[in-house]
């Protein structure tokens, strides 16, 4: 026998071709199984008084009640949930809450005031991350069980440390950490001390929101069903969470018919879709700010004008129109928009000969050198590249140093940086949220425990740190939200932040698909009404 | 008795490597400028909950007592826990590699029966326009990125001739369906008598199995085409030529038995490569393999995690070129 052509083919090309050639019988998700793609290899835990990363927060947020909830339209208003009825006691210290009557957990357990009271003090006892929205009214794990304390099957009593505005106080409980979990289920799971922890943190669940956690296989995806027991269930009989890092893969499945909602898209990908009928966007702002953070332990960048300059350099709206289009709007204040008081308004733009008078007017006419730090991931390079052109225009030589996310935290956090880009996303619905991170710094030493952002870039101004406590403490809401809004004005024009953008998020979805509701916190984020036609 | 000796020391190697590797990863793990604690507690965590989860993971002792620390703990078959799953690394490693050996294991066949062959086939015809056209296909291949013809390939069998499902080791529908036993899919699948499932895993290995077989089966066809142009000018396929041998026989038998140690070698390490994870093909095929979760371990500081994998890999290698050796000691009566 010799080797030709045609049993070289034969040999080698049958087996695989012919397998490629039988078509695959996939057909499009059931109607009523929804399936959604995006990033999320960053859960690290699925239990609420521990996840704080952006993917659990909203799968999470969708698996329990809380006791209250900002309305989202208008975040003043804020609405019961789990709750029926509050009031605060005329010392401001004590908060009493009245829960609803008939809410159930998925397990078919009625939800409590000691479930309430367990969670809260979970929270406290636990002490993970997400703690401090909780702890920062002076609960400790000696006090928190005098000082939140079920005193009927209705009835939840909350003694905060010292007085301070009522809606802070609600608007932290209406964070993640927040959510209410069935004190019998978890702590039947409970191993050691650790009150279900473990449990909850691998991808099981244990609220009464519309659906519950049924599988979280890390980097690959998250099973919800429906809970039941919720008073309106979801129509859905099961929602795929499918882990899709790579956007291609995204756009193809959902133009294939595989995947229902593709979450994470890049721009241009979205522009495509946004062309095609078959196709609808979902849009809704974040609470996610982009900034340049400008070291006050550096020399020159602790001049004004120097801090001014780079605010007049940048050329914002060049910026999202041809980077970040759909993705980014130009945003200039620490409060996004949609929070209480943000101010939405522009009051910088490009204008390279201010920036360069202003440079002048530091005594620096012939510019100087910087460093700027930023993320290596979409769409951040693209944007430092952005900024350092515009830099240059006005004189100012950045040198460009790309790292990826946590390796530019830790610098940051070491107070190591001379200029670095960040983006930072509220913790939960209060002003005070972003107002602190960006303002606040009582010690500007290594010993200070809250490493704000403001304490990141070494920044420290008593009359900024006042009046953010001055604003947490007003109990009058109006004349809170006035505050807020001067701070921001100030700070606009003082501090060492460049703001200059805030997220957009896209969801894009097949025609059919309806019933997302995208939300400015993660955590508000709704699956309830998906459905399918 | 010399023979015994030899082998005797490339044993010996073995635990010396590992070692090696451990304190080498170890090392860089502590250098890289991410702070493990950081993947842990989160950019927002107050600096308590920072210092508290710093003095838990021991990362204020000096790191010759960590490094002894972690190697007591291997020693107890502990690799500790991933901050990135919550899992043991043990359990996540059980569940992550047999995806990519599965994934490896066809690519390597499909590297082979089609590298192989076209690079045999090359050398006996060198200089033709067959010898080109495979050299030219050979060299795409090798020189092609495969997150491009990763891309390529889902655009146009997934997506235009709709021939392929789309990313993913299992399609949704199937999910949960077959009881994990040996973690390889094909096999836990056909051990169930879930066909449904075997088919459906079948299908989802096809396109990345392909993408990572051709891009490897380049560089096995080009080194076999080499190893055979010098075995075909040997005399003794002269001497078989001159006895009046079928050509099948001159070129299988003589040529190619000669190149076939040689060979294995190259086979071997293609293989240990793609055991590694191939981290760009499991990202774009959302694939749960190893290599994506080493990746994405080191990209969130998860040390454990790192140090594990990086382990396993490293493992992997050293088995493989054991095996290796052992096969030439084998194969080759020259070596025996």
């Amino acid at each position: 026998m010799t080797l030709n052509r045609r049993t070289l083919i034969g040999a080698v090309g049958a087996g695989p071709l012919l397998s490629f050639a039988a078509r695959s019988a996939l057909a499009e998700t059931p109607r009523d199984v929804i399936v959604m793609a995006r990033q999320i290899d960053d859960i690290v835990s699925l239990d609420p008084q521990e996840a704080f990363e952006f993917s659990a927060n909203e799968l999470v947020g969708n698996a329990y009640d809380r006791l209250i909830l900002p309305d989202l339209k208008d975040p003043t208003d804020i609405k019961g949930d789990l709750a029926e009825s509050w009031i605060t006691s005329a010392d401001g210290l004590t908060t009493t809450f009245k829960m609803a009557q008939g809410r159930k957990f998925a397990s078919g357990n009625p939800v409590t005031a000691e479930d309430a009271a367990f969670t809260l003090q979970r929270a406290v006892i636990l002490n993970k991350s997400p703690a401090f929205i909780i702890n920062q009214f002076g609960f400790t794990k000696d006090n928190v069980s005098e000082r939140i304390r079920a005193t009927d099957e209705r009835t939840l009593v909350l003694t905060v440390a010292e007085k301070g505005s009522p809606s802070f106080l609600l608007y932290c409980l209406s964070a993640l950490v927040g959510c209410i979990v069935d004190k019998k289920t978890v702590m039947a799971k409970a191993a050691g001390d650790d009150m279900g922890n473990a449990w909850l943190k691998a991808g099981n669940s244990a609220g009464s929101g519309p659906f519950q956690l049924r599988q979280w296989r890390a980097s690959e995806n998250v099973t919800m069903e429906p809970n039941p027991n919720h008073p309106s269930p979801p129509k859905l009989r099961r929602l795929i969470i499918l882990h899709r890092p790579d956007t291609s893969a995204q756009l193809l499945g959902l133009q294939r018919g595989d995947i229902d909602i593709a979450r994470t898209l890049a721009p241009d990908q979205l522009a495509t879709l946004g062309e095609d009928p078959a196709y609808s966007l979902l849009t809704a702002p974040k609470s996610y700010v982009n900034f340049l953070a400008l070291n006050q332990n550096h020399p020159v960048l602790s001049k004004p004008q120097v801090r001014q300059a780079f605010k007049w350099a940048i050329d914002y709206q060049g910026i999202a129109a041809s980077i970040t289009p759909k993705t980014y709007e130009p945003h200039q204040a620490f409060l996004p928009k949609g929070f209480p008081g943000a101010l939405t308004d522009l009051p910088f733009k490009k204008d390279t000969a201010k920036a360069k008078a202003l440079l002048a007017e530091a005594g620096l006419p012939n510019g100087f050198e910087v460093t700027l730090d930023h993320y290596t991931n979409a769409p951040f390079a693209d944007v430092a590249q952005a900024i350092q052109a515009n830099l240059a225009e006005a004189g100012i030589k950045a040198t460009l140093i790309a790292g990826e996310q946590r390796q530019v935290i830790t610098k940051t956090r070491a107070r190591q940086h001379q200029v670095a880009m960040g983006i930072w996303g509220s913790d939960y619905m209060d002003p005070h949220s972003n107002a602190e991170t960006f303002n606040i710094n009582t010690d500007n030493s290594e010993a200070q425990k809250n490493r704000t952002l403001a304490w990141r870039s070494t920044w420290k101004d008593d009359e900024f740190t006042t009046r953010a406590i001055e604003a947490l403490k007003e109990p009058d809401a109006a004349r809170r939200v006035a505050l807020y809004e001067r701070l921001q004005r100030d700070h606009q024009e003082r501090s060492p932040f460049v703001i200059i953008s805030q997220q957009v998020e896209v969801a894009a979805m097949k025609k059919a698909t309806t019933g997302l509701d995208l939300a400015l916190l993660g955590d508000r984020t709704r699956y309830a009404g998906l459905t399918k036609a | 008795m010399r023979r015994y000796r030899a082998l005797a020391a490339t044993l010996a190697s073995v635990p010396i490597t590992l070692f090696g590797l451990i304190l080498i990863t170890f090392l860089i793990g502590r250098v890289v400028p991410i702070d493990p604690v950081l993947a842990i507690v989160g950019d927002r965590a107050p600096q308590d909950v920072v210092a508290r989860t710093r003095l838990e993971l021991g990362l204020d002792r000096p790191l010759p007592e960590q490094f002894i620390r972690y190697v007591g703990q291997l020693a107890q078959g502990d690799f500790g826990r991933s901050v990135m799953t919550s899992n043991r690394v043990s359990t996540d490693i059980a569940r992550f590699f047999p995806a990519t050996l599965e994934l490896a294991t066809a690519a390597l066949l499909v590297a082979v029966l089609l590298g192989v062959p076209l690079g045999v086939y090359a050398a006996v015809r060198q200089g033709s326009w067959v010898d080109t056209v495979i050299r030219v296909v050979c060299l795409s291949g090798y020189s092609v990125p495969i997150f491009v013809l990763a891309l390529l390939a889902l655009l146009v069998f997934y997506a235009t001739l709709q021939w392929a499902p789309g990313p993913g080791r299992q399609s949704v529908m199937f999910d949960g369906m077959v009881e994990q036993r040996t973690g390889l899919l094909l096999v836990d699948a056909a051990l169930a008598g879930e066909w449904e499932a075997f088919r459906d895993a079948v299908k989802q290995i096809t396109l990345p199995a392909l993408v990572l077989g051709l891009s490897n089966m380049a560089y096995i066809a080009r080194m076999t085409r080499a190893f055979m142009l010098e075995s075909l000018q040997g005399e003794f396929v002269v001497t078989a030529k001159a006895k009046g041998l079928s050509a099948a026989t001159v070129i299988w038998r003589h040529a190619f038995s000669n190149i076939l140690v040689r060979l294995l070698t190259v086979i071997v390490l293609t293989y240990a490569g793609l055991l590694e994870g191939a981290v760009l093909t499991e990202t774009i095929f959302s694939w749960p393999g190893l290599g994506q979760y080493l990746t994405g371990s080191l990209l969130n500081a998860d040390m454990n995690a790192v140090l594990g994998a990086t382990l396993v890999v490293g493992l992997t290698y050293v088995v493989l070129n054991l095996l290796s050796d052992l096969m030439y000691r084998v194969l080759d009566p020259r070596v025996r």
